[in-house]
């Protein structure tokens, strides 16, 4: 079923005068999303805040993961809950608006009733409104806002560039931005973004002499109320990502120079300090108990899409930390009540975007069409039709990534494959067109290519152990902030809260076990190492044959492992 | 950024920072000759590293700061630095637990000079790095671990 807004809008009145409930809470959908955008202005400084869009300009499906666990002193805590549990403990009813937006729960149902989420003319709409009802309001984008879709990859970044600036972006910060290239990057900075956006990175500097390679933070007047953007990348992006796109850049955490910017920041009059950080909420966790000074850390990288913030003690006094999701699904909306000063109060709301219930700005509409018309033949080439819901989230496997190393190892002749762990990437429904948009979505980046190896069972479990230590070491700052690399072909068992190197186990190929000295055909994607560029034909030419010539998917098994040490765990449903 | 300088140290790249350290008259080449310790260079173990130096068991310090990455970028070469608040610091020694051989870096240093020194090492996985400090005739020490990975799947 699709509709457009004012239909959608109709049905809703005619289902509220019927009282008809066609979802549970189809009939309280109206007044909620009155509710929802009329959101009280308060105090006198706004913040709103966007992250991790990863190019989506139009309304998407994005389903919340069923698994993502926390371990540790992060057991049971924000954000490592999901579905019932998440609901339990943010105060959301189930079977509402809010409660679709923010879980995976009933996902195929809902996201039919309640229609795709996101989508730049509608979210400026909302940025418009809100703006409106909050005069000096800042638009900060915390990054990976120029990867993830095709015609992101095909323009070099320059649809989204113009995008943010229509949208209105004030200050961003950097992920996956760096992966076209250290002067692509600055490029941008210098030419299209001079006078209109800022790029903060604190955490930047060059390899050789630890120089800044962008302003630490910037200060700007909100109604009379001096305050303070400072700025984190995403620490590990020469590691995570290829290191020769940004080979003279050093990143990192940085906790001690976080502490001198911020305190430079308030030396220089700063009433108001808020992080845009894409570290990453565990790790934003931590250093808001680590750094003083901080009134929030907007957070993004891990998706996590957070209806209430953390509040962090510290020596200093109190941060709040927040999460803003992704693929364009929430607007975050900070207000501070700024007094003599300092902070004293504030509200916080993050709203989901929902197409059908937000108008599409014309010029920002117009704007997308434009840029899209040359290349929506090459988007618009229907490979295959899904039977089944695929999506991407989680901590071990996705119905999309299980199709991704399904036909890596079909077309690579290949004994099991790899495909990395990204948190990006949109969800179809079952019966939906698999088009090539759809498939770029999920492969989209600068070093797509597939590769063939021939790799020894003891590298691969070497492989499997690292990856699992990034996502699971007790202490978030030896964490990369990615899911699981998603395996085809291989059975295997993880005890995520065993210590390095004892995670993985029962390494099994077709009922055989994966023997140490004994080699075999390893096929991935998105190699990192220079030495592997070009290594072979990119990911979406390789999947979308495989999809051509099967023409129907089928509703894919996930091979997940076979998980040890996690029972009752708050952030696992399987 | 200044250019200048970057200018000028580039036609001397390849001297390595040792190289830069002379050339900016921090360490003179005397005192590098003395610094040489080959038992110590070539200790296989913590233990006999430590013995090397003539540290013993050093005390666990929190005056001794280590910075550097949690996780390197690269393993070929990881930044490392070490501060010592000790009053009278006379020598800072970099081992690094699971390299092949233990000591990386070792400082001698003049009095009322400011014990803070910075290297680059190289690490072939992730590993426990020590920093050990000797001020007025005892060894103190801290660690801090270093995690190298194979990077990818970020993201």
């Amino acid at each position: 079923m699709s509709m457009n807004r004012r239909e959608f809008m109709q049905m809703l009145a005619i289902a509220a005068a019927g009282g008809m409930s066609l979802h549970s809470s189809f009939a309280r959908a109206e007044q909620a999303a009155g509710a929802l955008y009329d959101m009280p202005k308060f105090g006198n400084v706004s913040l709103l805040h966007m992250t991790d869009c990863h190019a989506q300009l139009l309304p998407i499906h994005f389903r919340e993961p069923s698994v993502n666990l926390g371990l540790g002193s992060m057991f049971g805590q924000a954000p490592h809950l999901v579905g019932d549990q998440f609901l339990k403990h943010f105060g959301i009813k189930p079977g509402s608006l809010e409660a679709h937006a923010f879980t995976y729960l009933d996902f195929v149902e809902a996201a039919r009733t309640y229609g795709k989420v996101g989508g730049f003319a509608h979210l400026a709409t909302l940025v418009k409104k809100m703006k409106a009802s909050r005069p000096g309001a800042l638009l900060l984008d915390g990054g990976d806002t120029w990867q993830g879709s095709g015609t992101a990859l095909w323009t070099n970044a320059q649809d989204m560039v113009d995008a943010c600036k229509l949208l209105g972006v004030d200050v961003m910060t950097l992920h996956w931005e760096s992966s076209y290239g250290a002067e692509r990057v600055k490029e941008i900075e210098e030419k299209d973004f001079a006078g209109q956006i800022d790029i903060v990175a604190q955490n930047v500097k060059t390899t050789d002499f630890e120089d800044p390679v962008f302003k630490p933070y910037v200060i700007k007047i909100i109604n009379g109320v001096p305050v303070a953007i400072v700025g984190q990348a995403f620490p590990y992006t020469p590691i995570a990502n290829p290191r020769w796109q940004t080979p003279d850049w050093s990143f990192g955490i940085r906790d001690d120079e976080m502490q001198l910017a911020v305190d430079a920041a308030r030396a220089e009059g700063a009433q108001v300090v808020v992080v845009l950080s894409h570290n990453g909420m565990d790790v934003d966790l931590k250093m808001a108990s680590r750094v003083t000074g901080i009134d929030a850390i907007l957070g993004g990288h891990t998706h996590d899409g957070m209806p209430a913030p953390t509040v962090v003690e510290n020596a200093g006094g109190k941060t709040l930390v927040t999460n803003a999701g992704s693929n364009g699904k929430f607007l975050g909306v900070m207000d501070f009540d700024v007094k003599n000063g300092k902070v004293v109060d504030f509200r916080y709301k993050l709203l989901p975007v929902f197409a059908n219930l937000l108008p599409a700005d014309p010029e920002m509409a117009a704007f997308i069409d434009n840029m899209r018309a040359p290349f929506l033949e090459k988007l618009n080439e229907k490979l295959a039709v899904t039977e089944g819901m695929l999506y991407r989230r989680g901590n071990f496997n996705g119905s999309w990534d299980q199709l991704i190393v399904d036909a890596l190892i079909a077309e690579k002749d290949a004994e099991l494959a790899f495909s990395p762990g990204f948190r990006w990437g949109t969800s179809l429904l079952p019966g939906d067109t698999i088009t090539m948009e759809h498939l770029l979505d999920q492969t989209a980046i600068t070093y797509p290519w597939t590769t063939l190896t021939e790799m020894s069972g003891e590298m691969i479990k070497t492989v499997l152990e690292d990856v699992a230590d990034n996502l699971f070491n007790p202490d978030p700052y030896y964490q990369q902030g990615g899911d699981m690399v998603r395996v085809g072909g291989l059975q295997y068992s993880c005890d995520p809260t065993a210590a390095m190197g004892k995670r993985i186990d029962n390494m099994m190929l077709k009922g055989k076990r994966i023997e140490p000295g004994k080699t075999y055909r390893v096929a991935g994607w998105a190699p990192v190492s220079e030495e592997a560029k070009d290594s072979g034909p990119a990911v979406w030419d390789v999947v979308a044959n495989y999809l051509r010539n099967q023409k129907v998917i089928t509703q894919r098994e996930l091979n997940l492992p076979t998980l040890k040490g996690v029972d009752g765990n708050p952030g696992l449903v399987l | 950024m200044n250019h200048q300088r970057r200018g000028a140290l580039k036609t001397g790249s390849g001297l390595g920072v040792f190289s830069l350290l002379l050339a900016a008259g921090m360490i003179k080449p005397e005192m590098a000759q003395a610094a040489w310790n080959k038992t110590a260079f070539e200790a296989k173990t913590l233990d006999a590293a430590l013995a090397a130096v003539d540290a013993g068991k050093p005390v666990e310090s929190a005056d001794v700061v280590i910075t550097a990455p949690d996780i390197a970028e690269n393993g070929a070469v990881v930044p490392v630095g070490v501060l010592s608040n000790i009053p009278k610091t006379e020598y800072i020694a970099i081992m690094i637990e699971k390299n092949p051989n233990m000591l990386a870096a070792s400082f001698t240093l003049p009095e009322g000079t400011l014990a803070d020194v910075q290297t680059r090492v190289k690490m072939g996985q992730t590993s426990d790095v020590y920093a050990v400090v000797k001020a007025d005739g005892k060894f103190y020490m801290s660690k801090k671990e270093i995690k190298v990975t194979l990077g990818g799947c970020g993201g």
